[in-house]
């Protein structure tokens, strides 16, 4: 028999809130996370601004020594593994530690320790260099870290697929409990780049807003005026379960997870084909996975990061997949980044639990600055506010540099 | 040596994030004060900055208490800053 999945707990962290609930009611009220950069002096960088976590102290979740040890995006993945596993309420035992795993990834890991520390080769020379400038920076340290402070002893891994991170570690958690290696992944995706190599790296690509003199109305996806996206940070985790195994321990269900897609553009190293077909085909797999017809679907988290081609492209895919279903504006499609900016390798994750609070609260969560709709964007976009809507199925998008794409469904759950 | 003393000491609590009342002349760094093989590399790399000296890896191999620390500054420092 098949082994369903379902989503126990939730944790996320970004510029718009420290947890799940209070990203959820900033986001119903359109409220954006967008603000001048305070994390090093902008001076010089044609952008200045950027979707930072504010009030986050790593001290909440990990000794002050062992803090040390660890780039920003550790710190953020914990914060968010923190809340996700207080409200699955799973508590990791001797009796079941190798049947939980951790897939957490990141895009980017750690910029900022890998520029501190060769900062201080350049000045001091390689005996300077910290013996924790390696665990601290590296990508799977997240993974590794989680699974040390929680007795985490199943499979343990971290994807690094730019934007679609996250995506592909829910997926692949997703996977790695239906054939059976685990009964309970922690998985997800954190990324803290707003460091001056990726503010300035972005920057240089020319892929990010430059409405320095705006920043909270800079993302704008669908909106004939965007210009770029908005470079944010944080984390999101799901606790991916076992159906029976949840049921059994009496845990709360907040969604199940029913389909994942992947393609690859095999295009260019950072632009998609204007007929978006790397992103039709991974949303064609995923709901070909999930035994769903596209009318199926009701909405969809779309990738869309504010980008002139990018939102234009995606809209293009979801038309030519669902069809007079999205362009009779059934279809129900938004994009938070609109608000929370672009998490990077953290998106999947982040967009995975809105997506799911979404499900729960039968609400679709708006793009916020849509004031003028790209004639080229033919879907509805849920400009603004909040549409209270039956949902039973959504789908989440997300597409990486290097032409790599990721789609998850979700179902509501109902008892 | 009081001097020495009190500022390998205050480096000790500073980065094992331990007790200063833990931190006694034959407290071992990995066996008594938490620290793992890392931490050590770190701790000998905070002394060389206070003390502008460069403790050579033959030698920081054999710093293992803090007594092993207080005199192996005190022999070599150039009086401290």
């Amino acid at each position: 028999m098949q082994r369903r999945v379902v989503v126990t707990g939730l944790g996320l962290v970004c510029a718009v809130g420290n947890t799940a609930p209070e990203i959820w009611s900033k986001l119903l009220a359109g409220k954006s996370g967008m603000a001048p950069i305070t994390a090093f002096d902008t001076t010089g960088f044609s952008v200045t601004f950027a979707a930072e976590v504010k009030n986050f102290d790593p001290l909440d979740f990990v000794d002050k020594k062992e803090s040390r040890k660890m780039a920003r995006f550790i710190h953020l993945a914990l914060g968010a593994t923190h809340e996700a596993m207080e409200n699955s309420g799973l508590k990791i035992t001797d009796q079941n530690a190798t049947r939980v795993g951790v897939h957490i990834g990141s895009g980017i890991g750690g910029f900022d320790i890998i520029e501190r520390e060769h900062s201080a080769m350049l000045a001091g020379g390689p005996r300077k260099i910290s013996p924790f400038f390696i665990p601290a920076a590296i990508i799977n340290l997240a993974a590794g870290q989680v699974s040390i402070r929680y007795g985490a002893k199943g499979p343990n891994e971290a994807t690094a697929t730019a934007c679609t991170t996250s995506a592909h570690s829910i997926g692949d958690a997703y996977r790695i409990i239906e054939r059976g290696d685990a009964d309970v992944m922690i998985a997800g995706g954190s990324e803290a780049a707003i460091t001056p190599m990726g503010i300035g790296g972005f920057a240089a690509m020319r892929a990010l807003s430059t409405r320095n003199d705006d920043p909270e109305h800079a993302c704008r996806p669908f909106d004939k005026d965007r210009d770029g996206f908005v470079c944010g940070e944080g984390a999101g985790i799901l606790i991916l379960e076992e159906l029976e195994h949840a049921k059994a321990r009496g845990a709360k269900i907040v969604a199940e997870i029913i389909g994942y897609g992947m393609s690859a553009d095999a295009f260019h190293i950072t632009g998609m084909p204007e007929d978006g077909d790397g992103c039709f085909r991974a949303m064609e797999n995923a709901l070909k996975s999930a035994n769903l017809r596209p009318e199926q679907i009701d909405y969809v988290n779309a990738h869309a990061t504010s980008t002139p081609l990018g939102d234009a492209t995606e809209s293009k895919a979801m038309q030519r997949l669902f069809g007079e279903h999205a362009t009779s504006h059934k279809l129900l499609v938004s994009s938070t980044k609109s608000m929370t900016g672009h998490l990077l390798g953290g998106a999947g994750g982040l967009e995975a639990g809105i997506t799911i609070m979404a499900l729960m609260n039968q609400i679709v969560p708006p793009t916020a600055n849509l004031d003028n709709v790209d004639p080229e964007c033919k879907l509805n976009y849920i400009a603004n506010h909040p549409q209270n809507a039956k949902l039973d199925y959504a789908l989440s998008n997300s597409f990486g540099f290097g032409g790599t794409n990721g789609s998850l469904v979700f179902r509501r759950w109902e008892e | 040596m009081a001097a020495v003393e009190e500022k390998v000491k205050q480096i000790i609590v500073e980065q094992l994030q331990v007790d200063e009342a833990e931190v006694t002349p034959s407290a071992s760094f990995q066996e008594d004060l938490g620290a793992d093989s890392l931490d050590v590399v770190e701790l000998v790399m905070q002394f060389e900055e206070a003390f502008d000296i460069e403790i050579p890896d033959e030698d920081a191999e054999k710093i293992k208490t803090v007594k092993d620390a207080i005199e192996y500054i005190d022999k070599n420092a150039k009086g401290g800053k």
